[in-house]
């Protein structure tokens, strides 16, 4: 038996600080008289801002620690970090979505599935990963149903639940064959192993695991539960869950491609080419005739998903690092839209795209930063989202995936229809509540300045951004 | 006489299809629930049967089939939570009647 070093513990320390933060907030929660619960979510904000800082300030080491569980190397770093920005910025609006009802034990479930996903960055063994794979599972689900006594969102939670166990447990069943075929359950093992076996039966293996990823990153033909959810789920939660867990789910699938699955590696970029072009197309083309502004949104997150796919199959040190700027881009970018969806929403209780007519005269502040946000989504330059884009197609070029950049590029066209149709609707077409300015409460004022400075910023200063996050990258490639 | 690994194997394989036919199938939530529950006893069979046949003497695959039993506890209390919840709003659990969400 080896002996128990405490300094391992150091290397969790934001997860230790995640979990004491969620019990804080769940015994602030008893002391908090009714009505003033929606101060919790400042706790949630100011604790995470802290647990963010110290993730970022801490050393990143190279050595895998609880027995080689864990492994919080640049790259993880770098994927925690985007987690807790997004947990951050979604405690902040929460505070103002009028639907939920506010109380501790959603903000402690956010903060809970926040720690799974940044165990998930971090995971290097298979039990390890179905671990972190389920907390930040199993509290999505009871979030996105929290409004249970709303229709759309128990649906949304039955639906989105029935998917991630079913699909959650074809992965570990292709787990348990990779445990059996390397009798072991570190990634550096089982991918040593994997090399040595026949070809059938690691891309079977393989496979049942990329359901399970499929399904985090909603990709096609896993995406079935997408606009469902999002639709149905409290607004603040789509944005969590659109954002945090889908980078959660390309967190585990870049490692798994790299350290775990290196048997297969002249296989899978086929498959995921494939994949990522119906992605991106599917999206996109669904996106179109959608009349609810959160379906619409989800549509365009599978597509978004598509792209970020090409980072992954053109790997190496540009790829990944693309993939990590893309997702922080499309975290400030996708939780500033949601966050006005969700004032919206709280104000005039819809979502449709039509009830959007003339925002620019009812709340300019609003419309601007929607059509910032819209327009980073779609590309434009010079937004963050448009910088990302191009590092993608860059990656992609670089590592010969030209068909598929094409696609991509045609693509960004079509969405670009239905991004300005939003524009167009807020800019151009009058409506009778012109008068009737929508209440933007602190917070949300915050999440919003965020986000547009960090679309714009990360455009500009796109260079010294990418330099430092390809150094935390180089760490996979040396 | 030793029954060997790929009768296990075999074993497991066999009840992770009824539940994927349980789950792609039935109709009701609650039946889905416990097809994709028949899916997670067919993965601890498999671990159990691998830890026993390779490597009896590490704890790993025992280890395994623990948190998989944790994690469909955990999985089962809040589908059923959310089932309730549904039925309570809708009164049914049928899937196919639960379709508000739709274009």
């Amino acid at each position: 038996m080896g002996t128990f070093d405490t300094s391992q513990l150091l290397a969790i320390l934001p997860q230790i600080l995640l979990v004491v933060l969620a019990l804080i907030v769940l015994a602030a929660d008893l002391g908090t008289p009714r009505g003033k619960k929606r101060s919790l979510g400042i706790v949630t904000a100011v604790g995470l801002l802290i647990v963010l800082i110290v993730t970022l300030a801490w050393p990143e080491t190279t050595e895998p620690v609880f027995g080689g569980a864990l492994r919080v190397d640049g790259v993880g770093k770098a994927f925690q970090a985007i987690f807790l920005l997004s947990g951050l910025l979604v405690a902040l609006i929460s505070m103002d979505f009028r639907p939920l009802r506010q109380d501790g034990a959603y903000y402690a479930m956010l903060l809970f599935s926040v720690l799974g996903m940044s165990l998930m960055a971090a995971a290097e063994d298979l039990v390890m990963l179905y671990v972190a794979i389920e907390i930040a599972g199993i509290s999505a689900y009871v979030l996105v149903g929290y409004m249970r006594e709303d229709a759309l969102s128990a649906e949304a939670g039955v639906k989105y639940l029935l998917f991630g166990a079913f699909s959650s447990t074809v992965m570990v069943y292709g787990l348990s064959l990779l445990y059996g075929i390397a009798g072991g359950t570190g990634y550096g093992r089982v991918a040593a192993v994997l090399l040595q076996t026949p070809f059938q039966l690691a891309m079977v293996a393989f496979l049942l695991v990329l359901v399970g990823f499929g399904f985090k990153v909603a990709m096609v033909p896993m995406h079935f539960w997408g606009p469902d959810t999002y639709q149905g789920a409290p607004t603040p939660i789509t944005a969590f869950i659109s954002v945090a867990s889908k980078a959660a789910g390309f967190a585990v699938l870049a490692r798994a491609l790299h350290f775990l699955f290196p048997a297969l590696n002249n296989d899978w970029p086929a498959l995921l080419v494939a994949i990522s072009m119906v992605t991106i197309t599917l999206g996109n083309l669904l996106a179109v005739p959608q009349r609810n502004i959160k379906r619409m949104l989800a549509y365009s997150s599978i597509a978004q998903a598509g792209y970020v796919l090409i980072g992954i199959t053109a790997g190496g040190v540009a790829g990944i690092t693309a993939v990590i700027f893309y997702l922080l881009v499309y975290a400030v970018t996708n939780i500033g839209a949601f966050s006005i969806v969700s004032m919206v929403a709280s104000h005039i209780d819809s979502d449709d795209i039509q009830d959007y007519a003339a925002l620019s005269r009812r709340s300019p502040a609003l419309a601007l930063a929607m059509m910032v946000a819209l327009l980073s989504l779609a590309g434009v330059p010079p937004s963050g989202g448009f910088v990302g884009k191009l590092f993608l197609f860059a990656a992609g070029i670089k590592a010969g995936l030209v068909p598929l950049v094409v696609v991509a590029v045609l693509n960004v066209i079509v969405a670009l229809y239905y991004y300005l149709n939003v524009v167009k609707v807020m800019y151009t077409v009058r409506s009778e509540h012109e008068e009737d300015a929508i209440a933007v409460p602190a917070p949300s004022r915050l999440v919003l300045v965020l986000s547009v400075t960090g679309v714009l910023l990360l455009g500009i200063l796109a260079a010294p951004c990418y330099n430092v996050m390809s150094n935390w990258v180089t760490g996979w490639f040396s | 006489m030793m029954v060997q690994l790929e009768w296990y194997l075999i074993l497991a394989a066999a009840l992770f299809c009824v539940g994927l036919y349980g789950v792609l199938v039935r109709r009701n939530a609650v039946a889905i629930l416990m097809g994709i529950e028949l899916m997670l006893n067919a993965v601890n069979i498999n671990l159990l049967a691998f830890w026993r046949f390779t490597e009896p003497a590490a704890a790993t695959g025992q280890a395994f089939a623990a948190f998989v039993y944790a994690v469909a506890a955990a999985e089962v209390a809040v589908g059923l939570a959310l089932i309730v919840a549904i039925y309570r709003n809708r009164q049914t659990v049928d899937m196919d009647q639960i379709n508000l969400l739709k274009w």
